[in-house]
């Protein structure tokens, strides 16, 4: 029983340290509690949560993808400029959506194969996307910012369904679909497999180079995701600073959730509630109104004792 | 003494031609709005020049200070005569432009100064009227009474000069309060995204200053999403052109925008060019250019939005 209870506050601790900060705010200020704002709170974790996901696949693979940020405003950017160049309407919309998982599985695809067999460290690789992606993006807008013209385009961004914004059901929906293939499915095992120990998985015949490669796959695809919600929102994707810092931001919330830098470890469930921890985080300076230039050490601390609280269970 | 004259005429058009001039511009790379409108507004600059033999420019942009030391160092090696600069930051630049300085080159500085009095001229825009005008017109527009929400850049001496001059403007009215005041990081999704947690805690907000018009577009966003988007004044800054445009078109919620110009690199730019050349500004007295020039911070209201407009520029 007492065994049982340790196991349930290690995988829940998580959650109940989420609590603890929402009613620490409620206290402090009690707007923050308004079904409003935490709806709010959904809504601003959803892209860097959508793209937390993704990346969590990666890091339990035992790669890493520093390219998320650069990759969400080249992604963002060519959705808006297929969709300007295609028109109104729903059709059109569709397909600029289309070509833009295209392009992202296509990216994904590219970093992995150069991964796995230019056998480059996943570091290196990523962080050159990284600068690639943000060159090119800042390249065709010449600095500037690629907007919006299709309405179609611009609208769905902002739609609430059944009383609740998009980009919180997309993001909810995400990670359910997420949790499934990662827990569910033979290639979820592998996932874990590939990245605990190469040369067993070797030896038993699992294709490791072909699994990282769909984890990068996978990546891509969270981000393109999230790039069409927040461009459709914003109408716009500043090709400076659309994006930036995205990648710390993901790593950081699948860490918080329990993911594991070297691989092999990690659930979705955490990754999910790490990245909503980093969202409440976000609002909670804003609603305390917490000094400017101490808002960083507030944001650093939390982190720091989300994680060490985690840790002391076990 | 006609042929005298001509003789002269000659020897100076070939000495002119003669003298090339080579001008290093090094700027920080676009990394929000603002500086994407400075690197535009020196290719800008630069292209007035395609068709004059006399000068040559360099332009490179950097990411770091690092970077842009090394870039300085390698303008310097290839022999400039000028060198336009807008430091990355202050402490790390100074060495190397007075390097350049005590060399003979003929330093510009722009914008962001240097902790040295070693330079040709100093040029920057005004960013304490930029954050006062801002809150004057706040005060005025609400009759000295209401709650005032900041969105600020990104936490920097510049931007507290800004927000200590808005915050000086509006001293005087003390029935107008600032409920909240946070940083927006020059970015429209992090403006939304303060923006829109701010509405949620102040169900009355009378008027949002934010630090520039990029911040101002995701407040836009944030107060439609939310229906809140009447009786609230806003003021950005900095003249993004959408913002400009929308002023032009009689915006109910903006009706004024305050300069604080990026083409200041183009001006700039010329000002070297005129310093190499020994030329002086117009209107002066006094021969050579002004060592140290402040821009004005030009109020741009629906009258005169056309000519702040620039269709073609990023920013």
């Amino acid at each position: 029983m007492r065994i049982k209870f340790r196991n349930f506050l290690g995988k829940y601790m998580i959650v109940l340290v989420l609590i603890g900060l929402m009613i620490f705010s409620g206290i402090i200020t009690p707007a923050f509690l308004k079904p409003r704002n935490i709806l709010n709170i959904f809504w601003q974790t959803s892209y860097v949560g959508i793209i937390a996901i993704g990346i969590t696949f990666v890091m339990i693979a035992g790669g890493i993808d520093l390219s998320v940020g650069s990759m969400l405003a080249l992604l963002g950017a060519f959705a808006i400029t297929t969709s300007n160049k295609l028109g109104n309407g729903v059709g059109p919309t569709l397909v600029s959506i289309l070509l833009t998982y295209a392009l992202a599985s296509l990216l994904g695809l590219g970093m992995g194969i150069l991964t796995t067999k230019g056998k480059i460290p996943a570091f290196i690789t990523t962080l050159g996307g990284m600068a690639i992606y943000r060159s090119l993006v800042l390249n065709f807008a010449n600095g500037g910012v690629y907007m919006s013209f299709s309405r179609t385009f611009s609208s769905f961004g902002m739609k609430f369904v059944a009383g609740l914004p998009l980009p919180m059901i997309v993001f909810i929906a995400y990670a359910v679909l997420a949790y499934i293939v990662l827990d569910k499915t033979r290639f979820g095992r592998y996932v874990y497999a590939v990245g605990a120990n190469e040369t067993a998985a070797v030896y038993s015949a699992i294709k490791v180079d072909t699994i990282r490669t769909i984890t990068y796959i996978i990546s891509g695809v969270s981000v393109a995701t999230s790039a069409i919600l927040l461009s459709s929102m914003m109408a716009s994707v500043s090709s400076s600073s659309t994006g930036s810092g995205f990648e710390l931001d993901a790593i950081a919330a699948a860490v918080i959730g329990g993911t594991s830098l070297s691989g092999g470890k990690g659930t979705i469930f955490g990754t999910f509630f790490g990245a909503l921890i980093l969202g409440v985080v976000n609002n909670m300076l804003v609603m305390l109104n917490v000094a400017v230039y101490l808002q960083g050490m507030v944001k650093g601390l939390i982190i720091i004792a989300a994680v060490l609280l985690q840790n002391l269970r076990k | 003494m006609k042929k005298l004259l001509v003789a002269l005429v000659l020897v100076l058009t070939l000495v002119g031609f003669a003298a090339k001039y080579k001008i290093g511009v090094a700027i920080p790379a676009a990394d929000h709005g603002w500086t994407g409108g400075m690197v535009w507004w020196a290719q800008y600059a630069i292209k007035q020049y395609q068709n004059d033999p006399d000068v040559e420019f360099y332009l490179v942009t950097a990411r770091e200070p690092s970077e842009q030391i090394a870039q300085v160092q390698a303008l310097l090696a290839r022999g400039i005569n000028a060198l336009v600069i807008n430091p990355y930051e202050s402490a790390p630049l100074t060495p190397i432009c007075v390097q350049a300085f005590r060399q003979g080159v003929y330093t510009v500085i722009v914008d962001r100064g240097i902790n040295s009095e070693e330079y040709n001229v100093y040029i920057a825009g005004d960013n304490y009227m930029y954050g006062y005008l801002a809150g004057k017109y706040i005060a005025e527009k609400l009759k000295g009474k209401g709650n005032v929400v900041v969105i600020r850049g990104i936490p920097s001496t510049i931007d507290d000069e800004r927000v200590k001059a808005f915050k000086d403007a509006i001293a005087p009215y003390p029935d107008l309060k600032i409920i909240a005041e946070q940083p927006g990081y020059w970015s429209r999704e992090k403006a939304f995204e303060v923006m829109q947690t701010l509405l949620t805690k102040f169900p009355q907000i009378d008027a949002v200053w934010t630090g520039d018009d990029d911040m101002l577009h995701g407040v836009l966003i944030a107060l439609r999403q939310a229906g809140r988007d009447k009786n609230i004044v806003l003021v950005g800054g900095a003249c993004e052109k959408n913002i400009v445009k929308m002023i032009m078109d009689g915006h109910p919620l903006i009706e004024v925008d305050f300069t604080y110009p990026p083409n200041m690199i183009a001006t700039a730019i010329n000002l070297a060019v005129m310093g190499l050349k020994g030329q002086s500004l117009n209107g002066f007295y006094q021969k050579g250019i002004p060592r140290k020039i402040t821009l004005s911070t030009e109020t741009v209201t629906r009258q005169n939005a056309k000519d702040y407009y620039f269709p073609d520029s990023v920013f």
